[in-house]
Order: structure tokens, then C-alpha cells, then sequence
């Protein structure tokens, strides 16, 4: 006799999955918005051209590259508590290994779309008496900021689902809630489908967003 | 006050080293106001460094350089000048540059591109810049692809447009580097025919170009540029006709081997 589905045991529960998959959303948000922030920082200097700036920008990215990120979840977890006394609630420790580990990422990104611009545009401005700032702002990033976009979403994207790892430190995103549910039901290949599919869901209308505003931007530019 | 005349961009002793290769090996040049001055040389000659260096688009090893009368950037250990990031800003809003690879902003129509030198570094207002932008495209005579991105120009076209960004800025020199040398041959003519109008504006313009027949109807001086050094310097009936070197009449009979 084959496995009988029973996927009323996750519909009974739906509102705790929910409530995680809410959380879930807040924090790969949150840590978009911290990883985006620290990244910029970490990509201005890798840019600037000054050593003492961008030896240790590139170190500490290449760190964050290499080090698989359940780690740093323990650290700023279970580490900060016993190296500094600075006790950190699961969701604000989840922020800080997210943030810090994808701003590793997004620098690349950033990096990668601003050298990606030509030599020749850096030189115009220049040549019209362009400031640093004001030719970043107006040439530079205008023209890098197309580039880096389908790079950015797949960044995402794997932070999203890297957020799961919070589960590990007790924080109530979908995978905890879901390791509720299974406790209570005993209904873990159905829980687990569901999580599954609500993540598919989720990310795949995100991708398909991004790919209209990426097509809308590129006939804005080819106009 | 300015004269027609005047010295209005002086360099000394400039050199220039791209690591242990020294392009420029001392350049000594006065350029008066109104001089349009055709710079020649085979490739390798450093006449692009020198072009680039009078705009510090490339730093200077050593040297100095004087605009109007006023030294810029400071004397600094072994001869080399420190610059000033404002100070080489407001040095490249007065000397303009024309690219070999236009260098046009993708991002930006042809119109917002003879713009953004007003707007953004002049300050002049968006209506103002518009009125000069579009003033300048006519006279390149784009006046009808204004609302164009470089992406639907032709090279020649795009090459106008980079010319009318470079007047925006109203320069008191006006630099191009091989501004023909990426078009193809049938579109040489309509920028050779839009720098030679400029002519009638009295705007101070050096050219480095390979072009020899343009390079003696355009100019009133021409400099032949050999392994870094000025060789030769004079008007183009001389230089051109009667070189005084041996290496300059070489240069000039390789572009007249084919003759018809």
C-alpha cells in the first residue's frame, strides 16, 4: 500500500506556517536592506584605490565567500553571548549573520557593475570637469545600475532562502514553523512540500516581476 | 582679458612614464589663442599623451603646466606636481576633449548629453542648458536628433554629438584625439567638415589626426612628435612640404606612396 497525502494536517495548521513564512519575508527584507548598506561600503572601498581601505574590504569578503553561513549564524548567536556578554534575540542575530554574510555578495555585485562601465565614460566626465561624486551619480551608476540588476535579484534570492538557517537558532521563520507542525502532525513530507511550494511561489512571481522591470528598463534605455 | 595672441596654454619640460617607459621625454610648447595646431607623429610617438597630458586626463610625471598665466597643481619632490582634484575640475571645464570613441553617454539622449556639462558642472539652469545644448546640435547638424540615444546614431553622428558636448562647455582649448581614426571612411568627412567650421570661431584647437591632406587646410601650426620629442614645428606649408628632419619626411612619404 503506497503513502496516503494528507495535506489537511497543513491546512489545519496554516496560520502558523503563515505567520512564519510573514517572518520569514521581514527578515530577508531586513537583511537586503543591512547587506545592501554594508555592501555599498565594503564596494566604495574595494573602489577607492587606497590599500588600507581595500585590503581589508576585500578580506573580509573573501571571508564571508568562503565560510558556510550556518556558521555565522552560531557565531553572532551563540559566540557574541560568551565573547562580549551581548546576549542578541534570535531574529536580531539572524539580521546580523544575513546582513554582514550577503553584503560579502552584494559588494561583488556592486563592484562587478561599476567596473563593468568603460573606461571611456569615467574619461568624458572627467574631461568635462566632473567631480568623483557627481560623475558617479550621474554617469557611472546610471549605467552600472542596469547591469547589476540581474545579479542583484539572484543574490536575493539565495539570501532568501539562506534565511531558513534561522530556524537553527529558534527564530520563527517558515522552516521552525513547520518543524512545529510536523511535531504536532507527524506529517512532515506534506509540511515540507507545502513549505516548498510557498517558497516556489513567493520567489518565482518576485523573478517574474524582476524580469518585467529589467525589460521596461532596458526599452527605457534603448529608446 | 583675453587677446587674440596671447599665450594661453604653456607647458615645460613635460614627461610623461607609463611604468619604466617613458612616452614624453621633455615637451616644451607655447600655444597662443586662436592656434589650431594638428599634432602628427607614427603610433608610439606619444602625441594621444601629450594631448592627454594638457588636460591631465594623464598625470605628468614631471613638468608644468600653465593655463592663462596661472601654474596649475604644486611643485612637488623630483620635479612632479601634485594636483588638486577641484583644481583639475575646474582646469578640464575650460579644455575640452573630443574622443576617439566619442565616449557619448548611452544613458542619455543626444540633447541631454550636450547638457550635462552645463547643467552639472557649469550650474547653469535646465532651461538655459537645453536653449545652448540644442543651439550646439544644430550647429554640428544634429538639430533633428535631439530626442536620439547614441545607440541610434552613426559614428559620424555620435562623433558631432561629442563635438557640441565639448563646445557646451564654451572651452578656451579645445583638444581632439584622432577624432576620425574609429569612423568609417565615408563618414571621416562630415566631422572633418563640422572641427573645420569651428575654425571661423577663433576657439584655440590642437588635433592629433592622421589625417595629412585635413591636418595642412586646418591648422596654422603643426607640431610632428618622434619617440616623445617635438622634431618639428612650424606652419604646414613648411613642416608638411619641406620638413626640416630626415624621420618627418619618412613619416610623410609613407602617406603619400600611393598616389592616383
Amino acid at each position: 500500500m503506497g503513502y496516503v497525502w494528507d495535506f489537511f494536517a497543513v491546512a489545519r495548521n496554516a496560520d502558523i506556517l503563515l505567520a512564519g513564512l510573514g517572518q520569514t519575508m521581514l527578515l530577508s527584507v531586513c537583511g537586503i536592506a543591512v547587506g545592501v548598506a554594508i555592501g555599498g561600503v565594503l564596494a566604495a572601498m574595494r573602489l577607492s584605490g587606497r590599500r588600507t581601505l581595500s585590503w581589508p574590504a576585500l578580506a573580509f569578503t573573501e571571508f564571508y565567500r568562503n565560510t558556510p553561513p550556518l556558521v555565522h549564524f552560531f557565531w553572532f548567536f551563540y559566540g557574541l553571548p560568551m565573547a562580549f556578554g551581548l546576549t542578541l534575540p534570535p531574529f536580531a542575530a539572524a539580521l546580523a549573520a544575513l546582513g554582514v554574510q550577503s553584503a560579502a555578495f552584494f559588494a561583488e555585485v556592486f563592484r562587478g557593475g561599476i567596473l563593468s562601465v568603460e573606461t571611456g565614460q569615467w574619461e568624458a566626465g572627467r574631461a568635462l570637469g566632473m567631480g568623483r561624486a557627481r560623475l558617479m551619480r550621474r554617469i557611472i551608476l546610471p549605467q552600472a545600475a542596469r547591469r547589476m540588476a540581474a545579479p542583484f535579484v539572484e543574490r536575493s534570492f539565495e539570501l532568501v532562502k539562506t534565511t531558513t538557517l534561522a530556524a537553527a537558532l529558534a527564530f520563527h521563520e517558515t522552516i521552525y514553523s513547520a518543524m512545529v507542525i510536523v511535531t504536532q502532525t507527524y506529517r512532515p513530507l506534506e509540511v515540507y512540500t507545502v513549505v516548498a511550494g510557498l517558497f516556489f511561489v513567493v520567489l518565482f512571481s518576485a523573478s517574474q516581476l524582476a524580469e518585467w522591470l529589467e525589460a521596461r528598463g532596458r526599452r527605457a534605455g534603448a529608446r | 582679458m583675453t587677446v587674440a595672441g596671447d599665450v594661453v596654454l604653456q607647458v615645460e619640460d613635460l614627461h610623461k612614464s607609463f611604468g619604466s617607459t617613458e612616452v614624453l621625454k621633455g615637451i616644451d610648447l607655447s600655444v597662443r589663442r586662436g592656434e589650431r595646431i594638428a599634432i602628427l607623429g607614427s603610433s608610439g610617438s606619444g602625441k594621444s599623451t601629450l594631448l592627454r597630458c594638457l588636460n591631465v586626463l594623464e598625470m605628468p610625471t614631471r613638468g608644468r603646466l600653465i593655463l592663462d598665466g596661472e601654474a596649475v597643481g604644486k611643485p612637488a619632490a623630483g620635479g612632479a606636481t601634485r594636483y588638486r582634484e577641484a583644481e583639475l575640475n575646474r582646469l578640464r571645464a575650460r579644455v575640452g576633449m573630443v574622443f576617439q570613441q566619442f565616449n557619448l553617454f548611452p544613458h542619455m539622449t543626444a540633447l541631454e548629453n550636450v547638457m550635462e556639462g552645463p547643467l552639472s558642472v557649469l550650474g547653469r539652469s535646465r532651461a538655459e542648458a537645453r536653449r545652448t545644448a540644442q543651439r550646439h546640435l544644430e550647429r554640428v547638424g544634429l538639430g533633428g536628433k535631439a530626442d536620439a540615444h547614441p545607440a541610434r546614431l552613426s559614428g559620424g553622428q555620435q562623433q558631432r554629438v561629442a563635438i557640441a558636448r565639448a563646445l557646451a562647455m564654451d572651452p578656451e582649448v579645445l583638444l581632439f584625439d584622432e577624432p576620425t581614426s574609429s569612423l568609417d571612411p565615408e563618414l571621416v568627412g562630415e566631422v572633418l567638415g563640422v572641427i573645420n567650421d569651428l575654425s571661423e570661431d577663433g576657439r584655440t584647437m590642437l588635433l592629433v589626426t592622421h589625417e595629412l591632406g585635413f591636418a595642412y587646410h586646418f591648422a596654422t601650426r603643426i607640431l610632428f612628435l618622434h619617440e616623445g620629442r617635438i622634431l618639428e614645428d612650424g606652419p604646414p606649408e613648411q613642416v608638411l612640404k619641406s620638413p626640416r628632419e630626415e624621420r618627418t619626411r619618412r613619416f610623410l612619404d609613407r602617406f603619400t606612396a600611393f598616389r592616383f
